[in-house]
């Protein structure tokens, strides 16, 4: 693997970028492997580097029905935050950010993590109260968390509309100054490269048809290239788990949505940080290209068709002029939707399932993408030693028969 | 937008009515005779099928009726709806 830095950067341009290696094999699948992750989004790829890493576990392979980051990876809106409510999502959350801040340097590859902060407005006095409640158990948690009243919020985006004469006016704030974005395409490459280097085998366009079992064991997966013997199998499929693991004959409590997403034509820097509201379900960020990057709510009906209803983006558009007022003579260039899995309590299933040998990690909902490392380093640690990590034990799948669910419904900041 | 027939009210906007998830689920008798597992199953498990699904809407904003539709969750077709317990008629077919 070639590293990068400012000096193989200088050695390219001097040869017109050429010969820049590639970045991951493509090897054909072996018959067995230790571990075979099926997905290739960031989650099934960092699984697959921290298993490598952490736990010297190579002989993994990471199986995409299509193309790596082609999925949820690749259609979020790139938002990394960790300001949940309740103590065992902001653990994991907090974790998971804390990778993030050193996860360049980590994998030798710019995945372009810019803490802008994170502002999630109130626009009631129950919003305020709810807002002001999390700001306290963040802080309790040790993650950074500041409430703001209208007139810091405006002081901080000069463009948000905080008069008192709109609908839902904004009434203030919580700002998470540690949260902001990361580039998804790169969480992605990066991990790939990286996992690649350390010995695991990605494999593009292996759709996963079958899981074998013997005994109430895994024993592989039969794949469109064949059948791959495997010791492990690890799920991380997101909006398709349902489906694959119904090939094991396990029924989970997801259903599957589309979630959409939109960009505006770029323009000049106008805002600098990212801003949500759950109220009036509306988010944007400013990419470095210069779009504005526009988060939707999920259709109400389930759907695997990655595309939503317009009606759902118009609502979200709506609630977009009222706040930015600026905005309402852009163009938008692209639309988009991506297929999210909504867990009853929006909150992830990260841990092992009733078959030996088979892992789940899915139900994130909308919010997968700022979990990215944090949950590939719990689930690595969770399929190598058999038994789940003390940070994801409260996310088993057992909490939807003993009842200890973990709420974060419309408390994580954001209504999922 | 899909365009979905109530069984009462005829073809109107998706935006009239409100999804209530797959259909079909039958609440079990006698609750307290029941594992903690079947339980769940019945309370949290679904079948989040990709492809033919049968799924409870409610015309919300019309009638205030329940009634079944299949639809393929891949494509969005609608293939037929049904008043509550009775069998599925032909609907519409448009998707949007």
């Amino acid at each position: 693997m070639m590293r990068h830095s400012i000096f193989s950067l200088v050695r390219n341009a001097l040869s017109y970028h050429e010969k820049w290696p590639q970045m991951w094999r493509s090897p054909e699948p072996k018959e067995e492997y230790d571990v075979v992750i099926v997905g290739g989004g960031g989650h099934g790829l960092a699984t697959a580097y921290y298993l490598a890493k952490e736990h010297g576990i190579s002989k993994v392979a990471v199986l995409e029905r299509a193309w790596i980051g082609g999925g949820a990876t690749g259609r979020n809106t790139e938002i990394v935050r960790s300001n949940y409510l309740w103590d065992e999502s902001s653990r994991l959350y907090e974790m998971s950010l804390k990778l993030w801040e050193s996860l360049s340097q980590e994998l030798n590859y710019n995945v372009m993590l810019s803490q802008r902060g994170v502002f999630n407005l109130g626009h009631t006095l129950q919003d305020m109260r709810d807002l002001s409640r999390r700001v306290h158990a963040n802080r309790l948690n040790g993650i950074d968390a500041e409430l703001l009243d209208a007139q810091q919020v405006g002081a901080f985006v000069p463009i948000l509309n905080t008069s008192s004469h709109i609908r839902y006016p904004v009434l203030g704030a919580s700002l998470q100054r540690r949260g902001g974005t990361g580039r998804h395409d790169a969480v992605a490459w990066g991990f790939a490269r990286a996992a690649d280097a350390r010995g695991v085998d990605i494999i593009q366009n292996c759709e996963v048809t079958g899981i074998r079992r013997e005994n109430g064991r895994v024993t592989g997966v039969e794949t469109s290239r064949g059948f791959i013997r495997a010791g492990k199998v690890g799920l991380a499929v997101a909006g398709n788990t349902s489906i694959l693991a119904q090939m094991a004959g396990i029924r989970l409590p997801l259903e599957s949505h589309p979630l959409q997403a939109l960009v505006s034509e770029p323009v000049k820097p106008v805002l600098h940080s990212v801003v949500m509201s759950n109220a009036v379900h509306a988010y944007v960020s400013q990419t470095d290209k210069g779009e504005l990057l526009i988060g939707a709510g999920i259709d109400a009906h389930s759907g695997y068709g990655q595309r939503g209803g317009l009606a759902v983006i118009e609502g979200a558009m709506a609630a977009m002029v009222e706040l930015f007022p600026i905005f309402s003579r852009l163009r938008m260039n692209r639309q988009w939707a991506g297929t999210v899995d909504i867990c009853p309590d929006a909150c992830p299933i990260l841990g092992k399932t009733p078959v030996s040998g088979l892992f789940v990690n899915c139900g994130w909902g909308t919010g997968g993408f700022k979990s990215t490392p944090g949950s590939g380093w719990v689930y690595a640690y969770t399929i190598a030693k058999n038994h789940p990590h003390p940070l994801n034990e409260p996310f088993s799948l057992e909490r939807f028969s003993t009842g200890a669910l973990i709420d974060e419904h419309g408390a994580a900041a954001v209504a999922h | 937008m899909l365009l979905i027939t109530c069984p009462w009210c005829g073809p109107r906007y998706e935006s009239e009515f409100s999804y209530g998830g797959e259909a079909g689920l039958i609440r079990p008798k006698d609750p307290a005779a029941l594992s903690d597992e079947e339980w769940g199953d019945y309370l949290y498990m679904r079948e989040n099928k990709r492809g033919p699904h049968v799924e409870q809407w409610c015309h919300a904003a019309g009638c205030r009726r329940w009634f079944n539709v299949s639809r393929d969750t891949a494509t969005n077709q609608i293939k037929g709806v049904s008043r509550i317990g009775e069998s599925m008629l032909g609907g519409n077919t448009d998707a949007g």
